[in-house]
């Protein structure tokens, strides 16, 4: 294997008296599906928002493709190509889907506002590519029904698939799903699933994933990295890491704690 | 009921969606075209007033309705264009090189005001751009060999290439033709990428961001463009008026403006009309229903902000899309009749945003 796609290196952050991210390290290959795994408040969501540079790291860096991103601004990192979802969805509400799968095409326009304000010739045809280019992703995800609804008014499953469908019109080589099951029901869940693969295997993408259901995160992932108070636990194959004790215990607690 | 079946990508981005939008729009042109001879001089110069308002307020919809940055202060952009006008007109410059310049300066000064934007949100920029108002009318009062003082600032006759455009009709046409161009612009902004990036960060600065979408720079834009519009809408304003004091331009105006934003319906370019229109038809009604009332009541000083106040505390509360939410549901019934149920635009609430980042 080449060198690793995106690279966590002694990754710190500290919120006050807080130490959220401790000294985490880990490599995610091209074309893998990278599980982030923890209890709650083991610094997986901190980590999404370190790599999207929503947040600073107190110490250490991320790079991408050889480059570092965790001190650009978090639009730049948008432009090297990672796509994110939002753990509570942070779609445009007040928008249809179609609209929100374009703002995913935004990263890939040549025009400036004067030349939008007159229409002019370069933005109509642009616009008829994004369109196209956003149909595909409507069809990979099914989502033809519910085009021209406004997100305000559809349920919570179709929302979730309506973000991962924006992050996807970006056409990002790197994907971080932040609990894509969350809020789906079994049958959801199990769409979802594979999606994934499909988006891993069809698609080319690579794909980092905050998840508490296991059954999806053994499903998919090639390896997981176990979190726990901001440190790292383990990292291996999903069989690996449910057998680690440290993780066992992190999750059902230590002999001590009965 | 309209189902339009699209076969073609052009259907998503065209500006009128199916013939009948064609049929009414131009029903509406002709309307706009036949005016000077259907209405008296009084109403024409009226409607003009609601021309010069909807472009102010249509700056103001892009910055507030889809943006989502309220701005307190926009009476001081449209006393950067008025005086920038009355200045240029005064030294001599050709109108149609002035317009451009008063719409020029009040977009920089627009840049200026936005600068706080990219820093504070919601509450506090409002509260930013209230001082910057406050401010701007100060100067206006200091700059007294510009702008006049509080004495005021005539402006000589309005001729645009040897035409005179003083007299009600060419006025009229005059406003109302760079009306529709300003229309045409936002309509072609919102339907292009820049559109929709100002309602990504109206809706989530967070993900608009990880979007690739730079918020200084779209939010910088938003302000300059909202307040080039307003100093359109000054320079016409002042040679409407054809004379310009600073307290016309006051923190009144900038509430006045919002609230006809509001009551028009936030989020939606017809509301940016729809808002002056009935903002200058209730003060008609005002005027003339003012005789009928018991002179206790009529003759009341702040009758009409009263009014006003209740008209808009009753839109917050029952209608916060404002008229053209109610032309929407009025719409629909009639698309629909029988069918029309009375919750069918009622939005689900949301609680999920628990853990939100701010």
């Amino acid at each position: 294997m080449t060198a690793p796609m995106l690279e966590a290196v002694n990754l710190s952050v500290q919120f006050g008296g807080l130490r959220a991210v401790n000294d985490v390290s880990f490599g995610v290959w091209p074309n893998e599906v990278f599980s982030l795994i923890g209890p709650n408040g083991a610094g997986k969501t901190t980590i999404f928002n370190l790599i999207s540079a929503l947040y600073r790291p107190t110490s250490g860096e991320v790079r991408f493709e050889g480059e570092v991103i965790s001190r650009m601004p978090p639009h730049v990192v948008a432009r090297h190509g990672i796509a994110r979802t939002f753990q509570n969805i942070e779609l445009f509400e007040h928008a249809t889907v179609l609209q929100n799968l374009l703002v995913g095409r935004h990263c890939h326009r040549h025009t400036g506002w004067w030349q939008d304000m007159l229409f002019t010739g370069s933005v109509r045809r642009a616009e008829l590519e994004f369109r196209r280019q956003v149909e595909e992703v409507i069809e990979f995800l099914d989502l033809q029904h519910y085009r021209d609804s406004m997100v305000v008014g559809l349920p919570y499953g179709v929302r979730k698939v309506v973000e991962l469908a924006r992050a996807l019109s970006m056409r990002p080589r790197l994907l971080l799903l932040d609990e894509p099951s969350s809020g789906l029901n079994t049958e959801e869940t199990e769409d979802m699933g594979f999606w994934i693969e499909d988006i891993k295997h069809d698609l080319g993408i690579t794909v980092i994933m905050v998840e508490h259901d296991m059954g999806l995160v053994s499903r998919v992932s090639d390896r997981v990295l176990a979190l726990n108070l901001g440190e790292v636990l383990t990292l291996g194959t999903p069989q690996e890491v449910q057998a680690h004790p440290g993780v066992i215990e992190a999750y059902l607690g230590g002999v001590d704690d009965v | 009921m309209h189902f339009i079946f699209k076969t073609r990508y052009e259907q998503d981005i065209a500006l009128f969606k199916h013939g009948g939008q064609n049929f009414w729009y131009a029903a509406l042109a002709l309307a706009l075209v036949a005016a000077p001879w259907l209405l008296s001089e009084y109403t024409l110069s009226q409607v003009t007033f609601i021309g010069i308002y909807a472009i102010v307020c249509l700056g103001l919809m892009l910055l507030a309705g889809f943006t989502g940055q309220i701005s307190l202060g926009h009476a001081g952009f449209l006393a950067m264009g008025a005086y920038t006008e009355a200045y240029l007109q005064g030294m001599g410059w050709p109108f149609m090189i002035s317009l451009p310049m008063a719409a020029l300066v009040a977009g920089i000064t627009g840049i200026m005001i936005g600068l706080p934007a990219l820093r504070v949100k919601g509450m506090y920029l409002s509260i930013a751009t209230l001082a910057f108002g406050f401010i701007l009318e100060e100067v206006v009062v200091r700059a007294e060999h510009i702008t006049g003082g509080n004495a005021g600032r005539q402006l000589g006759a309005l001729t645009i290439a040897g035409v005179n455009f003083d007299d009600g009709a060419n006025f009229y046409y005059l406003v109302t033709g760079i009306a529709v161009l300003c229309v045409l612009g936002v309509l072609n902004l919102l339907r292009s990428p820049t559109g929709r990036a100002f309602v990504a960060i109206r809706d989530s600065e967070v993900s608009a961001q990880s979007m690739g979408i730079n918020l200084a720079h779209y939010k910088t834009v938003a302000f300059a463009l909202s307040a080039a519009l307003a100093g359109i809408a000054g320079a016409l304003y002042a040679h409407k008026i054809r004379f310009i004091t600073p307290d016309q331009f006051g923190f009144l105006q900038s509430i006045e403006l919002l609230m006809m934003v509001v009551i028009g319906g936030l989020g939606s370019i017809q509301g940016a009309i729809f808002g002056p229109a009935f903002w200058f038809v209730v003060q008609q009604v005002i005027v003339v229903g003012k005789d009928w009332l018991p002179p206790a009541l009529g003759q009341q000083t702040g009758l009409q902000p009263t009014i006003f106040g209740i008209i808009l505390i009753a839109i917050v509360l029952f209608e916060p899309m404002g008229l053209y939410g109610r032309w929407l549901k009025f719409r629909t019934f009639l698309e629909i009749f029988p069918f029309y149920r009375k919750g069918m635009f009622k939005r689900q609430k949301s609680y999920m945003k628990s853990e939100r980042m701010k």
